[in-house]
């Protein structure tokens, strides 16, 4: 049991693709083909955050000087950057593009991440976010394509869920 | 960010001023969003205690980047003044700039005095490095919150102003 690197280097070229000059990170292990590939890559710039909240303020500090970035976390980080979301992101009308590892949900072995799969999709609901999953190869260009359409076009945060059938070769 | 931002607009607003007036805590990361977008700009976030108490990750954020055109000053009055006045952490001993330091940020001080803050906000501009300086000031805001100034229209006003000087 692995986690997929192809899967990964598809997730970051599509991210490259539309345009992400800056990724925000907090590691996580789905995450980690996809931050290796932005600290391996001249031309991104990665920031390491201490929390996931933080990076709502970075991302908005490059939007509003004209660069597009991209937050990597997982969805507990989701949880743990809500006020930030709101209170900035959506308060200013700040494009955010959130790719965020969706564990916790059918398939999950690591107990401790089972209350927060069950409600992640309810919390981004409640908040209004438009999502889509990231579940298949085939897909995830033209869904972070249209994330990021839909993001600049809105000029609201957007999520995209990693999931588990993307992410992690068994 | 909160009383700081409704009294740097009362003594008159520019374009390049952007004011945080919610989300607490993030005008430190939003200065290292913008000073690692614009290398070539000098990027100041002005802070309050309260506001970096709640995000002291951020110190440690700034530090590992160390963008070397950002100056972070943090007014200290000791209080959650905008909220109405309670005290804060640093009332009863947390030194920020003390924290700053061992967070690795390169340029740290504290300025007890008007003349002490003009040297080292002076020094910090003309020094090429990042700078966290502590200021300790009165626990006392301006006179009102009220911006004549919509915040959105502030945002896009301060958007536009960085586009002008991307494309001079």
């Amino acid at each position: 049991m692995v986690v997929s690197e192809e899967s990964s280097r598809t997730v970051y070229n599509s991210l490259k693709g539309v345009g992400v000059q800056l990724v925000s990170a907090l590691p996580e292990t789905w995450l980690v083909h996809l931050i290796r590939l932005a600290e391996e890559d001249p031309d991104m710039t990665l920031v390491r955050v201490n929390k996931e909240e933080e990076a709502v303020g970075i991302s908005a500090g490059a939007h509003l000087a004209g660069k597009t970035s991209a937050m990597l976390m997982q969805n507990h980080g989701f949880f743990a950057s809500i006020n930030g979301i709101v209170s900035f992101a959506m308060l200013y009308r700040i494009p955010l593009l959130m790719i965020i590892s969706y564990r916790g949900g059918m398939g999950e072995r690591d107990t401790w991440q089972t209350e927060g799969g069950r409600v992640t999709e309810p919390v981004l609901q409640a908040l209004g976010i438009n999502y889509t999953m990231l579940d298949s190869r085939d897909t995830v260009t033209h869904r972070i394509k249209e994330a990021h359409v839909l993001a600049e076009s809105s000029l609201r945060p957007v999520a995209l869920l990693l999931t588990r059938d993307l992410m992690w070769e068994d | 960010m909160g009383a700081v931002a409704a009294e740097l607009y009362s003594l008159g607003h520019r374009p390049n001023f952007f004011y945080l007036e919610h989300a607490m805590g993030l005008a430190s990361s939003t200065g290292l969003g913008l000073s690692l977008s614009l290398p070539n700009k000098k990027v100041i976030v002005l802070d309050g205690d309260g506001s970096m108490l709640i995000n002291l990750g951020s110190l440690s954020t700034l530090a590992r980047y160390r963008p070397r055109n950002l100056t972070i000053v943090i007014f200290d009055n000791e209080s959650l003044l905008s909220v109405g006045g309670f005290p804060t952490a640093t009332s009863t001993g947390t030194d920020l700039e003390g924290i700053a330091r061992d967070a690795e940020v390169p340029q740290t001080g504290t300025a007890r005095s008007v003349g002490e803050f003009a040297d080292r906000f002076q020094n910090a501009l003309n020094t090429d490095d990042l700078t966290v300086l502590v200021t300790k000031v009165e626990a006392v805001g301006p006179p009102g919150f009220h911006m004549d100034l919509a915040l959105l229209e502030n945002r896009f006003q301060f958007q536009r102003h960085i586009r002008s000087l991307e494309e001079r």
